[in-house]
Formats: structure tokens, C-alpha cells, sequence
């Protein structure tokens, strides 16, 4: 498979935003100016942006608490998102949601989202109005190696084999949920086998190769858009912070961490790779990473600098009309 | 006596139960932690922490680690206490009785009265609860007042930690289904704790202050709060009653009615959204039956009708604060 340089570049760009966009992310919570509970994607990157780049806007995502690099792949605001995280009124979603609840709906970011597969059987209807609609759109959901035990992550995987829709269930195994290894989580040996049980064949990735992401989501989308039904991706990849900021990771493996950002960093990884076979070259690269930090650094400044909710803003935006109440 | 935080006296109360009657063990997630990985199974012991020690002394049996999968959680628990085990199933945040409603409300709450009162079901459920950290709309909601409008279900919301372990020795030992709430704002808060076992008794309301000018009634995490106004009012000469009832079903009327005769005036406060509230039930509890002795009308302090906001401006402008109640209180004197 040959991707065009400047898709390539792109996907590398993507991917350098969403490391960045998590580190000052995660440099901020330390110094208490991003409130609430926030989940890092760091090391993740590959997967968001290995399926995004088979989207368009009309295609939709769904994400999880783990969202940031799913909307940045899927093309949503970095400065609007940063201004979310820090709470402002000028934030995505005016800081009424927080990291774990950006969305952008005209992009097809139906919303991270705080409940542990919530959001399967959503990115299901989007599926179905796509298939009513005949318009060749997919619905991709993304979510955790910890989602695939819960009823609605059955119940959405089901009926969308029953009502044939194009929905792609993504799941990220990061081999934990919490402080839980899959390994005691998912009873049976063979996860894919039990999902393909649902009916509709499941695609396997390695999650820290953006190339082998790219190539089963290519896959899976291509089922799915092609009127075939539901498809599954299973991307594998360690994420490279705890749980949530301040985890203690107490099931980690004796060098895990030092191990996965040197051997398992799909930056590192996509560099390697490109600049080996001559497409493109370091200083291109480097070019995307001064960009890239400078974008970040707007981003965390326009968040600072950007204005705070007031108090009477608490009750907009609850409906879109509420009679005379 | 020694001081104790409520996610230390919860813990107490726990271990204490478990030792005592080996049909009592713990199902949740991540409430041993670490299975499946290179790490000490048992070290995390719960996300808030109130687990912890439990799987080094009691094992796997006893201290049981699940999926994400929470109806299955609370399932498991109604059927287990339905042959006659004692669990007490964890459900981390209050918000995720979205996911496991059924097995609460349909099932475990209505599995006595359905079968013709032959059956027990001596669950208890545990779930943090409330807001205070930003933590926005899917992860901050009470939720206790849901539950207390399903006869069958009773709900428990200590206020600090002495409550919180005589109430879950109390939850344990009773032979119904308890939801017992624990107000995540307060793991940290300490009191004077007693080492050994105690209960205290469901439907029973504690007087937290005690005044003549006006009643408060107040719940979880909104009780230190309403006696922090209560007691910056005392300069200006003004006193109150403040009524913790502790349980939200049973509730103890009783103690509510005495204190409005006294006081003639009603302030209720709660962290929750207006409608269909216990501020509105305890409001309409006293108008009915207490009508001729207020004196003005009855104030409701509570949440706006709105889910709870991400940003920390938006969340204290959301949460009712000292001056709320102070406000509140001022305007039923007025
Ligand atoms: C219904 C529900 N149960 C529990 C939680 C608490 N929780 C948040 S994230 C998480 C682990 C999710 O693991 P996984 O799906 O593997 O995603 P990861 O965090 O690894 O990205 C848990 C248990 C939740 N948010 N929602
Ligand atoms: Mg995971």
C-alpha cells in the first residue's frame, strides 16, 4: 500500500499534535490549572489517526474518557479543545463538559464520553441514519479493552449485525482498564474469535504502527461503507501514562514504561520508517514538530488567557427550548 | 477516642463485617485491583481507596475484582444475597446506576414484596457520590434521591465518618436491599471513630446543631456545609436546628415535624437538582403536616434544574454554598 507523502505528513503531524496536546496537557494538571479528571492518550496516537485518515467530516467518531486524540484526529479545534480543559466559556463545549466530554458534532465528534461503552450503541444510530439515509457515510466508535464486557458494548455489536449498518468498533486495547489487565477482564482466551461470533469479521492492528493501523482500519471502513455490515479493528498499545493524572500504577511491570516509550512509540516508529525509505526526510519532520509545539503553545496561552463562565451560564444550554420555564 | 477519615471508617466497618460473618464479601471494580498484572493483586483496594486491605485478608473469595460490567456487578449481588450471602457490591460513581438501573430497581428492590414477602435480598451497594471536583456531568450526580423514591430500596447518606461506619454496619446487618451512599467530597473528613463495632439505627436523624429560630435539614455533603452557615450565623444572634436524617428511606418524619413546630421555619438543602427532589419532599412533608406552625414560607436550597458543569465556576454557582444557606436562612427570618 503506497499513502501520498502529503497524507503522510499529515498523519504525522496528527499524531506529533496529539503528543504535545497531552503533554502540556498533563504539564498543566500538575500545576493545577486544568481541573477535573483528565485521561491521557499519549502513545495511543497511532490508533486515532490511523482511522481517522479514512474519514471524512460527514463520517462520525464516538470516544471515551480517553478522547483528546480521537476529536484532534478527527479534526477538532486544538486551542477550542485546550480552552475546554481549562474550563472556559470560550472552550469547545463552553466548559460545561471538560475533557471528558468534548465534542464537536459539525465534524462528526459525536463527544468523548465519561460512561465505559457508552458509546457504542450511539455510534450505532449513527450507522443506522447513515444506511436510511444511503449516503455512504460509517460511524466509528472507539473504546477501551475495558468496554468489551459491558451489555451495551454487546447489545450495540448485535444489533448492528441485525440491522446491517456500517459501524466500525474500534477497540483499543491498552491491556488495562484502570488497574485491571484484559487478561483477567475478558474471560476467553480469544477476544477476536468472540467478537467475530456477533457476525462481522474483526481486523487486527499493531497500535504503536501507524502504517498497520492505517492498513486494517482501511480494511474494516471499506467493509462497512461497502454495505457488508459492522466491522471490528483491534489496535494493541500501551498508553505511556497512568489511568488518569496522578495514577500510581501499581500494575506495572517491573520497566514496562521505560520500555514501551523506547520500543513502542509510534512517532518514533513512523520517523524511523519513512526517513529510512527516503520519502521523507528528517528536516520535514522536524519542520511539523517546530510547528506543532508552536500551535500548543497558542493553545495553552489562548487558554489561559481566555474568558472564565459566569454563573448565570450554569443553567444554558440544558435544552433547546424550554417552553416559558 | 481516635480520629478517623470516612474512607477509613468505611474501610473499618468493612473489615470488621468480613471478619465477623464469612457471608459478607465485596464485588466491584478494581476493589482488590492489580489482577491479571505484574502487580500485587490487592494493592489499589477501590479507586477512592475504601477497599484496600480487604483481598490481603479475606482473598480472592471474598474480595472479588469484576469486568466493567454493572449490572452484572449488582446482578450478581441481588442473586448472591437472594441465597443468602451478605455482598456489598461497589459501583464507583453514583452516575453509573444509569448503566445497572434494572437490577436495582426492577430486580433486587421489588424481589420481597413481588414474591409475597418470602424473600430476603441483604445486599448492600455502595457508591460514591456527589459533586465538588469538577469531574462534570457524568461523573458528580447524588443520586440518592433517585433511589429513595423506589419503595423496597433503602438509601443511607452518612455525613461524616462516625455515621458512615455505624450506618454500614447497620446496612450489612440489615436483611433488605441498601444503597449506601458515600459522599466522595468527604472520604477526607475525620471525626472521632470508635475502634470497635457499633450500629446505628436506620430511620433515626441526628441533630447536628440545635437553635430556636428555624429548622435546617440538610443531607451528605451538604450537612458540614449547612453547619458552617448555621454557625456563622450564631454572631448575629440568629440559631438554628440542623437535622441530618441520615437515611433518606426510612426517613425519620418525626424528628423533622418536632423541630418545625418548635422553630416554625424550614430550610432544606440538598446537592441535587429541584424536581422531584428530597428537597421538595421534605418541603411538601412539612406543609402538609406541619402547616400551622410555620411561620414563613419554606426554603428549598438545592442544585438548578441542570446537569452538573465541568468548570469550577460554573460547579460552585451549581453546588449550594454556605452563603445560599445563609441567604435562605435570613429570608425565612425576614
Ligand atoms: C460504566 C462505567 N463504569 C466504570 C467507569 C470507571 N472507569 C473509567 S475508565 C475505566 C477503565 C476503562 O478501561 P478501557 O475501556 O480499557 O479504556 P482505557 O482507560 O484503557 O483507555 C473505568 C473502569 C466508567 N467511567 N463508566
Ligand atoms: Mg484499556
Amino acid at each position: 500500500m503506497t499513502i501520498p507523502k502529503e497524507k503522510l505528513l499529515r498523519a504525522y503531524r496528527q499524531m506529533k499534535t496529539i503528543r504535545e496536546f497531552e503533554e502540556r496537557a498533563h504539564a498543566e494538571i500538575m500545576n493545577g490549572q486544568i481541573p477535573g479528571f483528565t485521561h491521557l492518550y499519549t502513545g495511543q496516537e497511532a490508533n486515532a489517526v490511523g482511522v481517522c485518515e479514512h474519514l471524512d467530516e460527514l463520517d462520525t467518531i464516538i470516544s471515551t474518557h480517553r478522547g483528546h486524540g480521537h476529536c484532534i484526529a478527527k479534526g477538532a479545534d486544538v486551542i477550542g479543545m485546550m480552552k475546554e480543559l481549562f474550563g472556559s466559556s470560550e472552550g469547545l463545549c463552553k466548559g460545561k463538559g471538560g475533557s471528558m466530554h468534548v465534542a464537536d458534532i459539525e465534524k462528526g465528534i459525536l463527544g468523548a464520553n465519561g460512561i465505559v461503552a457508552g458509546g457504542p450503541p450511539i455510534s450505532v444510530g449513527s450507522a443506522l441514519a447513515a444506511k436510511i439515509r444511503d449516503n455512504g457515510r460509517v460511524a466509528v466508535s472507539f473504546s477501551g479493552d475495558g468496554s468489551v464486557n459491558q451489555g451495551t458494548c454487546f447489545e450495540a455489536m448485535n444489533l448492528a449485525v441485525v440491522l446491517k449498518v456500517p459501524a466500525i468498533f474500534v477497540i483499543e486495547n491498552n491491556y488495562y482498564s484502570e488497574h485491571t489487565n484484559i487478561s483477567y477482564a475478558v474471560g476467553c482466551d480469544d477476544l477476536k474469535a468472540r467478537t467475530e461470533a456477533f457476525g462481522f469479521p474483526v481486523f487486527m492492528a499493531d497500535g504503536c504502527d501507524f502504517f498497520s493501523v492505517y492498513e486494517a482500519a482501511g480494511k474494516a471502513i471499506e467493509h462497512a461503507r461497502a454495505g457488508n455490515g459492522p466491522a471490528g479493528l483491534f489496535a494493541e498499545q500501551g498508553r505511556f501514562h497512568g489511568h488518569f493524572v496522578g495514577d500510581p500504577q501499581y500494575y506495572r511491570a517491573e520497566g514496562e514504561l521505560d520500555d514501551l516509550r523506547e520500543n513502542s512509540d509510534c512517532l518514533k516508529v513512523f520517523r524511523g520508517r519513512v526517513t529510512t525509505d527516503g520519502e521523507v526526510s528528517h528536516e520535514e519532520l522536524d519542520a511539523i514538530d517546530a510547528d506543532v509545539l508552536a500551535l500548543i503553545d497558542d493553545a495553552v496561552a489562548a487558554a489561559k488567557a481566555a474568558p472564565r463562565p459566569t454563573a448565570e451560564q450554569v443553567v444554558e444550554d440544558v435544552y433547546v427550548n424550554y417552553g416559558n420555564a | 477516642m481516635p480520629v478517623k477519615t470516612m474512607r477509613d471508617a468505611i474501610n473499618e466497618a468493612l473489615h470488621q463485617a468480613m471478619a465477623e460473618d464469612d457471608s459478607v464479601f465485596v464485588i466491584g471494580e478494581d476493589v482488590a485491583g492489580c489482577n491479571g498484572s505484574q502487580g500485587e493483586v490487592g494493592s489499589v483496594g477501590g479507586v477512592f481507596g475504601v477497599t484496600g486491605g480487604l483481598y490481603k485478608a479475606f482473598g480472592p473469595n471474598r474480595c472479588i475484582d469484576t469486568p466493567i460490567s454493572e449490572s452484572a456487578i449488582v446482578g450478581a449481588a441481588a442473586g448472591a444475597a437472594l441465597v443468602g450471602m451478605r455482598p456489598v457490591a461497589e459501583i464507583m460513581f453514583a452516575d453509573f446506576i444509569g448503566v445497572c438501573m434494572d437490577q436495582i430497581v426492577n430486580q433486587m428492590g421489588k424481589f420481597r414484596y413481588m414474591f409475597g414477602g418470602k424473600s430476603t435480598c441483604p445486599a448492600v451497594i455502595r457508591f460514591a457520590s456527589g459533586g465538588g471536583f469538577s469531574a462534570a456531568s457524568q461523573h458528580s450526580q447524588a443520586m440518592y434521591q433517585i433511589l429513595t423514591a423506589f419503595p423496597g430500596l433503602k438509601v443511607v447518606v452518612p455525613s461524616n465518618a462516625y455515621d458512615a461506619k455505624g450506618l454500614l454496619l447497620q446496612a450489612i446487618k440489615d436483611d433488605d436491599p441498601v444503597m449506601f451512599f458515600e459522599p466522595k467530597a468527604l472520604y477526607q473528613e475525620a471525626c472521632e471513630v470508635p475502634d470497635e463495632m457499633y450500629t446505628i439505627p436506620f430511620g433515626q436523624a441526628a441533630y447536628v446543631r440545635e437553635g430556636d429560630d428555624c429548622t435546617v435539614v440538610a443531607f451528605g455533603q451538604m450537612v458540614p456545609r449547612a453547619a458552617a452557615a448555621i454557625d456563622a450565623l450564631e454572631a448575629e444572634g440568629i440559631s438554628c436546628d440542623l437535622i441530618d436524617p441520615r437515611t433518606t428511606s426510612p426517613l425519620d418524619e418525626a424528628a423533622i415535624l418536632e423541630s418545625v413546630e418548635a422553630t416554625g421555619r424550614l430550610v432544606v438543602v440538598d446537592e441535587t437538582p429541584p424536581r422531584c427532589s428530597l428537597t421538595a419532599d421534605i418541603a411538601a412533608l412539612a406543609a402538609d403536616k406541619a402547616f400551622h406552625a410555620l411561620k414563613a414560607p419554606i426554603k428549598q436550597v438545592c442544585a438548578p434544574h441542570s446537569p452538573t458543569p465541568f468548570s469550577p465556576e460554573l460547579e460552585a454557582e451549581y453546588i449550594p454554598s454556605a452563603e445560599k444557606i445563609i441567604a435562605a436562612i435570613k429570608a425565612t427570618l425576614a
